[in-house]
């Protein structure tokens, strides 16, 4: 199953790896990473999708409890919460098709952060569906290159929740 | 406040930390620790070993004997690795030492310098933490941090990597009094709600039995455990690291469980209703590795300082986290005044299975036993005499027939199985307890691994049995091949083997060598009662077999008996 993970550790070099290290162990594959700093500085933030063996997931988080550098963790997979990823996309933009690239844009609410003349550059934020989606519509118009921020993820407010459609 | 070198502080705070031994090796990258360390003449004694690994096995030695962290300084590079099976093998059993190792300076981290590898890389997996040291005004704070993070918790190994840059650095001597740590607060008392459900299921049972394992030598939780099973009158037995944790002396212990545990003990456990585990993870080694199997009838409760142990391998109906002292006392403050229980059933079949299958041998013919010399060390030694085996055939029944009465007198590589351990770490074990008793009860395969320390240990005047069982095998991967591969003898015999005693000689210890059953009790007391370091050369039959055996991923009432006559 695919578990969505989120982690409080320490900023500091070296926990990344160790974080990192629990899955390689194991032979499980990270699907994909976020790591930035908190409103503490000496905090970063980890958001972490993996898919496997829910006991070993388990398992790991166990580890990750016993980690000196990591200072809660928490598996957001069966809570309410609100996921996002952003990507940028540049598709390749010829006469006969900028005009759909614009359409389609304006309907997944994605910005065009540059325009050259041969592309355009995409970006979109949203949960992976919709992510997925847009970068499936755009596949036949040829996409030159993708870059995925992976997800980022946090614990809906449980009294004052106002899900949007899609939302877990 | 004192302004000193990183080199000082780093003695300094070891001072402060209570730590009076420090086992290592110079070279490159630490020549200034080096430099500096006979100022601390008399309040830090080095011991100079003639590798790292035998070093790191030292201090793993001396930290199960004391209970103390143990300490290894070494240079960088072909230095640090050779450390990394010593600090493998005390992750393994949950045993607190702290690595310092010499680094190239910051600037050439990550440059392939000379005797350059990656400490923190390396040892991530096989450490609790590790620290690499960026400034000398860190180096205290991090050592206390160190210290602590080893000794505290589920005890742990723990690597400070010190670049020379560091070591070289001068700055105020700054040793925080107190350490915090945001990230890290291990278990202490057991959820209360926990502890009543256990004491529930403990009272309704009418075949309890006590898993016991090494958690309780670390939590020196012995006289808890004593108390509480003759409060409720359950039987105990114990898994390799648990030994000596109950004395084996004890009308209410079962004796070893697992692969070459007694009949009586692995028949209790399939067959038993509650399962009470203190301090031990249900490895393959103590279960037979057939977990679902496992003992079917049983409810089981695990009390365990690591939440990661728990439902790892088999999945238990009431977990306690908690420090195993603390829950025992928990648990013995919630039992009733008066306890309703009969056990004489169940006491009864389990002396009815210690009855057909005991642990025995019989000596005849004249090739020495194994196991006749194990029994005979045990009739000799003092009761608080601290046996440290090897790894191999000796070291299984070093544990079925040596009786251990007390905590830390057992002292095993069990989880990783290190050749090589025992030696060096009855070493350890001689220097956390001086007045005490040390046997090392090595293979001749075993010894070969790390017998470059005889130098170590009589240039330290150290009063140290070795005694050598020398099968000319690694009889070990001998049973195996016998058992298992249709006695296809590839690989395990030796074609060529030191004169152990000539070797013990050399290196100016006194060699002894016996191999005449008659002459084995003579022999052993001659050399435990000779000053010095004494190496007994004792040679037995390699045709002999440890059983009982729980054959691998078996379960635990499916035994491998002896057959022959020769080998009850
Ligand atoms: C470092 C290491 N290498 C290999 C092994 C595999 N192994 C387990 S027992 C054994 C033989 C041990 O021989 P010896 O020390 O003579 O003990 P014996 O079994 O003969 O009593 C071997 C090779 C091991 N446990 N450790
Ligand atoms: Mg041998």
């Amino acid at each position: 199953m695919r578990h969505t993970i989120s982690l409080f550790v320490d900023n500091e070099s070296g926990v990344l790896s160790r974080v990192a290290g629990l899955f390689s162990a194991r032979g499980f594959n990270i699907e994909s990473l976020n790591v930035a700093e908190t409103l503490d500085p000496d905090t970063s933030r980890i958001t972490l999708v993996t898919t496997g063996d829910d006991f070993i997931i388990e398992q790991v988080i166990k580890r990750f409890n016993n980690m000196v550098n990591v200072i809660w963790v928490d598996d957001l997979t069966d809570e309410t919460r609100v996921e996002r990823e952003m990507i940028l996309i540049r598709v390749e933009a010829k006469e006969s098709t900028r005009a759909e690239i614009l359409r389609m844009a304006d309907i997944f609410r994605a910005k065009v952060v540059d325009v050259g003349s041969e592309s355009y550059t995409l970006e979109l934020t949203g949960d992976k569906e919709k992510v997925n989606a847009f970068i499936d519509l755009l596949e036949p118009m040829g996409i030159k290159e993708i870059a995925r921020t992976g997800t980022v993820a946090m614990k809906r407010d449980a009294k004052n929740s106002n899900a949007e459609e899609g939302d877990k | 406040m004192a302004r000193m070198i990183g080199a000082e502080m780093f003695f300094e705070t070891l001072i402060e930390e209570g730590i009076d031994v420090v086992f290592g090796l110079p070279g490159g990258y630490v020549l200034k620790v080096y430099d500096v360390l006979p100022k601390f003449e008399g309040k830090i004694k080095h011991v100079l070993t003639r590798h790292e690994q035998g070093a790191t096995h030292m201090a793993d030695g001396y930290a199960r004997a004391s209970g103390k962290p143990g300490v290894v300084l070494c240079t960088s590079g072909p230095a640090a690795t050779n450390t990394v099976t010593g600090i493998a093998t005390a992750q393994m059993d949950s045993s607190p030492i702290v690595v310092f190792t010499g680094q190239v300076p910051l600037p050439y981290l990550g440059s392939d310098a000379f005797q350059e590898a990656d400490h923190i890389g390396i040892t991530r997996p096989c450490t609790k933490h590790n620290y690499l040291v960026r400034k000398a005004i860190d180096l205290p704070k991090t050592m206390k941090e160190a210290f602590y993070i080893a000794s505290s918790g589920r005890p742990s190994p723990v690597l400070v990597d010190m670049p020379k840059d560091v070591i070289l650095e001068e700055d105020e001597l700054v040793i925080p009094d107190k350490i915090s740590l945001r990230g890290y607060k291990p278990p202490t008392k057991g959820d209360p709600k926990q502890i009543q459900k256990a004491v529930d299921m403990i009272l309704k049972s009418k075949r309890p039995i006590i898993f016991g394992g090494g958690g309780i030598i670390h939590a020196e939780a012995s006289p808890e455990l004593k108390e509480f099973a003759h409060k409720l009158e359950i039987p105990v037995t114990s898994t390799l690291m648990g030994l000596g944790a109950y004395p084996s002396n004890d009308p209410l212990f079962v004796h070893m469980l697992g692969m070459h545990g007694s009949y009586a003990a692995n028949m209790a456990v399939h067959n038993s209703d509650l399962v009470i585990s203190i301090g031990a993870r249900f490895d393959d080694r103590a279960t037979g590795g057939n977990f679902d199997e496992f003992s079917p009838d049983a409810e089981i409760i695990h009390i365990d300082i690591d939440p990661s142990t728990i439902d790892k391998n088999i999945i238990v109906h009431c977990p306690i986290l908690g420090h195993a002292k603390l829950v025992l006392q928990q648990l013995l403050d919630a039992l009733p005044e008066k306890i309703e229980k009969d056990r004489k059933e169940w006491r009864a079949q389990i002396e009815e299975w210690d009855k057909k299958h005991p642990m025995s041998y019989n000596q005849t013919g004249d090739k020495i036993l194994t196991t006749y010399a194990i029994d005979t060390l045990s009739n000799i030694t003092n009761d608080d005499a601290i046996i440290v085996s090897d790894v191999g055939q000796h070291q299984m029944w070093v544990a079925q027939f040596y009786k251990f009465n007390h905590p830390r007198t057992h002292i095993t590589s069990g989880g990783l199985g290190t050749m090589g351990f025992g030696f060096p770490a009855a070493m350890g074990a001689k220097f956390a307890c001086p007045d005490r008793q040390v046997v090392c009860v090595s293979g001749d395969g075993s010894f070969q691994m790390n017998m470059q320390e005889l130098a170590t240990a009589v240039e330290h005047k150290m009063d140290l049995t070795i005694m050598l069982l020398n099968n000319g095998h690694h009889g070990m991967v001998r049973q195996w091949q016998t058992m298992f591969f249709d006695g296809n003898y590839s690989a395990s015999r030796f074609g060529v083997l030191p004169d152990f005693v000539m070797l013990a000689e050399s290196f100016g210890a006194k060699g002894l060598r016996v191999d005449r059953p008659e002459d084995l009790e003579s022999t052993l007391k001659e050399g435990l009662s000779t000053k010095g370091v004494v190496l007994i050369e004792v040679m037995v039959d390699c045709e002999e077999l440890v059983y009982p055996m729980i054959a691998p991923g078996g379960a635990m009432n499916d035994m491998i008996m002896a057959t022959t006559p020769d080998v009850a």
